[in-house]
């Protein structure tokens, strides 16, 4: 497990380290990753032409590598995410992009039935990444705002990782792209352009199945993933002027999940949150309490505490969205109350 | 109609394929019957015309996604009988290592065929990514999917072939339409019987054949692959048969008049052609004979293979989840 704190930190990380955006690490992975390797493509809707993508990720990259390689879909996603999968059995390496995680949805029979599949039932390797825009926040109501993670973690054959730096924004796409499997590579729309930090230029991989502590601490631990990570860091500040020393374990990946790293932060503090903006109900953070509680029971001094979405849909207005989503404010509370333990 | 000029031992290549497929079926529901099967499996009768003249117009660098009625396709495309009987058993030495039952994911990429998914028709959208990467590496090649009259209701099947038709792909897809989709006559599944008219809607060629006439599916398939080859684009090709047996190997199809099967069982696709090349002077009896003989002892070798064939160690249950 590293102790390394990108975007986190004030002081430049790697030599030829910038600051940029979130989203601006994404279209750089991607954009390298087209450079270096022919056979990485780019597939969805609208993501061609002038235009690039709904968020623009894909702007300007029609005319860097021709519509070949930058294939506007029809609204197919079951159909276009199975194209992906024949494509990936011959060799290449499509980037799908999901407007929206939401529509995911539409694709899942081409996800969990064909591509998590090929390689058991006959060795057909499918490495294909699909970019699925996730979470909310930002009152984008019950079908922009969504973080169906959960499903494709209880899927084998599928990896699933959930960046929430712009370091790790770079350093997973590309790690995804090389992968050798599905993966499905969850982007924070939340974070986009609000989220600045130090992302090193040149190629850069952050391999798949390794959490990173982003902020050591001695009384409790919070571990969650995505835009939650920032909200978990500005609550460990309040709780740090409050004598409470968290720690904060972002898992960057949630197939594979780090089992070292997160029974490492369980047995170091003996509390543990588990924060995520996906429902709570049956979701990532479920498995987590499920491994601390078989493995490290012994070294706990409270019960596992979750802190997820309610089990509602996403709701638009922003008091209910409030209400609904985990945020800075509700992990100080329930991080609060689990040192009191 | 297409022209189509078969050699004489080309033409006893379909029929050996055919027959192949007939014996291997029959070998196969007789062994059920004795209790030695394990699991479902799925009869082809009726479709050995259309899995074989269809699968004989690919070239050898063509790729395949054919379903649960196209043995005589795998067969072709060079999964051996051993290979396949031992899937159905469920032994290591199958094309799934037992990991996938009867004949789904029976694929080999080394052999350009993919292994279906029970979820149809996803290999629509999968032939047709296949396709789209030939077209990305500029090459010569083409994908031919398979799929039935009850997945053509679907909305993928629509997906598919609307894409294809946009992009232009060099993709041939064959609805083998055999009446049913399990018990569900084509009167409940579509207003129209014909599937092949919905091809205009698209702007692309749409044919029906008759999917017991070996030589004339491999002919319209052969046209459709060659125009798809010089950048043609799709074809959507509607084989009519009819579904001889139950959907599965539980299933005694009750529900389908015996006067069908009575009418179609004159059309038998063997029966026809093996009195085609004789009355054409193609073949005598005693070729045919021997094509025969040579049916029985493959078969009866792969059974025999597959029976003695070792169990997959459970130790190994967990392994070819992820490519490394
Ligand atoms: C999406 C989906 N729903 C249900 C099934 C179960 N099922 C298997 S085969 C079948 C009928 C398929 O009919 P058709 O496409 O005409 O093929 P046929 O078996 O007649 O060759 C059904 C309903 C399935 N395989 N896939
Ligand atoms: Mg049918």
């Amino acid at each position: 497990m590293s102790a390394t704190n990108f975007g986190f930190t004030d002081a430049p990380v790697e030599d030829g380290s910038r600051t940029i955006t979130y989203i601006a690490a994404i279209s750089e992975a991607l954009r390298q990753e087209m450079r270096r390797d022919p056979d990485v493509l780019i597939l969805g809707e609208d993501v061609g032409g002038e235009f690039g993508g709904a968020f623009k990720v894909t702007k300007g990259f029609e005319a860097e590598f021709g519509r070949n390689r930058v294939m506007n879909t029809p609204l197919a996603e079951l159909g276009f995410t199975g194209v992906a999968n024949g494509m990936a059995l011959m060799g290449l390496r499509p980037v799908v992009e999901m407007q929206f995680a939401d529509f995911i949805s539409s694709a899942f029979d081409s996800i969990v039935q064909f591509a998590a599949t090929a390689h058991y039932r006959f060795g057909g390797a499918v490495p294909w990444v699909i970019r699925a825009p996730c979470d909310g926040g930002i009152r984008s109501g019950p079908f922009h705002s969504q973080n169906p993670e959960a499903w494709f973690v209880h899927t084998p054959g599928l990896k699933v990782v959930a960046p929430a730096t712009p370091a790790d924004a770079k350093g997973l796409l590309i790690a995804a792209i090389r992968d050798h499997n599905p993966v499905i590579y969850f982007e924070s729309k939340p974070l986009y352009r609000s989220l600045k930090g130090y992302v090193p230029a040149g190629e850069y991989v952050v391999p798949i199945g390794k959490a990173n502590l982003v902020r050591a601490g001695e009384d409790l631990s919070i571990i969650t993933y995505g835009a939650q990570v920032r909200e978990a860091l500005q609550a460990a500040a309040r709780l740090a002027a409050q004598g409470i020393s968290a720690e904060v374990l972002d898992l960057r990946s949630l197939k594979p999940l780090d089992t070292e790293a997160i029974l490492a932060t369980a047995r170091k503090t003996g509390k543990v949150l588990v924060v995520h903006s996906a429902n709570q109900l049956a979701g990532v953070g479920a498995e987590v309490a499920a491994l601390i509680a078989a493995e490290a029971f012994e070294w706990l001094d409270g019960p596992v505490q979750r802190l997820g979405g309610l089990d509602t849909p996403i709701p638009f207005s922003p008091p209910l969205e409030d209400a609904y989503r985990p945020n800075a404010e509700k992990i100080y509370a329930a991080a609060q109350a689990l040192a009191a333990f | 109609m297409a022209e189509v000029t078969l050699a004489t031992h080309q033409r006893l290549e379909l029929y050996y394929w055919m027959l192949l497929t007939r014996v291997f079926d029959e070998r196969m529901l007789a062994l059920w019957k004795q209790g030695r099967g394990v699991g479902g499996t799925f009869s082809q009768r009726g479709h050995e015309a259309i899995a074989v003249g269809a699968g004989y117009a690919l070239g050898p660098d063509d790729v395949v996604a054919p379903m649960h009625r196209d043995l005589g396709c795998y067969l072709l495309r060079g999964l051996t009988p051993r290979r396949i009987f031992a899937n159905l058993l469920g032994r290591a030495t199958g094309v799934t290592a037992g990991r996938d039952a009867n004949l789904h994911g029976l694929g080999d990429l080394s052999l350009g065929i993919v292994g279906f998914v029970s979820h149809l028709p996803q290999s629509l959208p999968t032939a047709l990514g296949m396709a789209m990467s030939f077209v990305y590496r500029h090459e010569p090649r083409v994908a031919l999917a398979f799929t039935g009259d009850g997945a053509s209701s679907s909305g993928l099947f629509h997906e598919t072939l609307n894409m294809a038709a946009v992009w232009n792909a060099p993709l041939v897809l064959l609805v083998e339409n055999n009446q049913y989709a399990y018990s569900t006559p084509l009167h409940e599944q579509m207003k129209v019987f014909d599937i092949a008219p919905r091809a205009e809607i698209y702007g692309i060629p749409g044919i029906a054949v008759d999917g017991n006439d070996v030589e004339a599916v491999y002919a319209v398939t052969h046209e459709a692959v060659a125009r798809a080859r010089a950048g043609g684009g799709p074809t959507l090709i509607e084989a009519k048969t009819m579904r001889m047996l139950g959907h599965a190997i539980h299933d005694g199809a009750e529900y389908v008049p015996p006067e069908l099967l009575a009418a179609w069982a004159q059309r038998d696709p063997i029966d026809r052609y093996r009195a085609h090349l004789l009355s054409e002077g193609a073949a005598d009896q005693a070729e045919l004979d021997e094509i025969a003989h040579r049916c029985e002892v493959e078969v009866e070798d792969a059974i025999a293979f597959a029976e003695s064939s070792p169990w997959p160690d459970p130790a190994a249950v967990q392994q070819g989840v992820y490519a490394e």
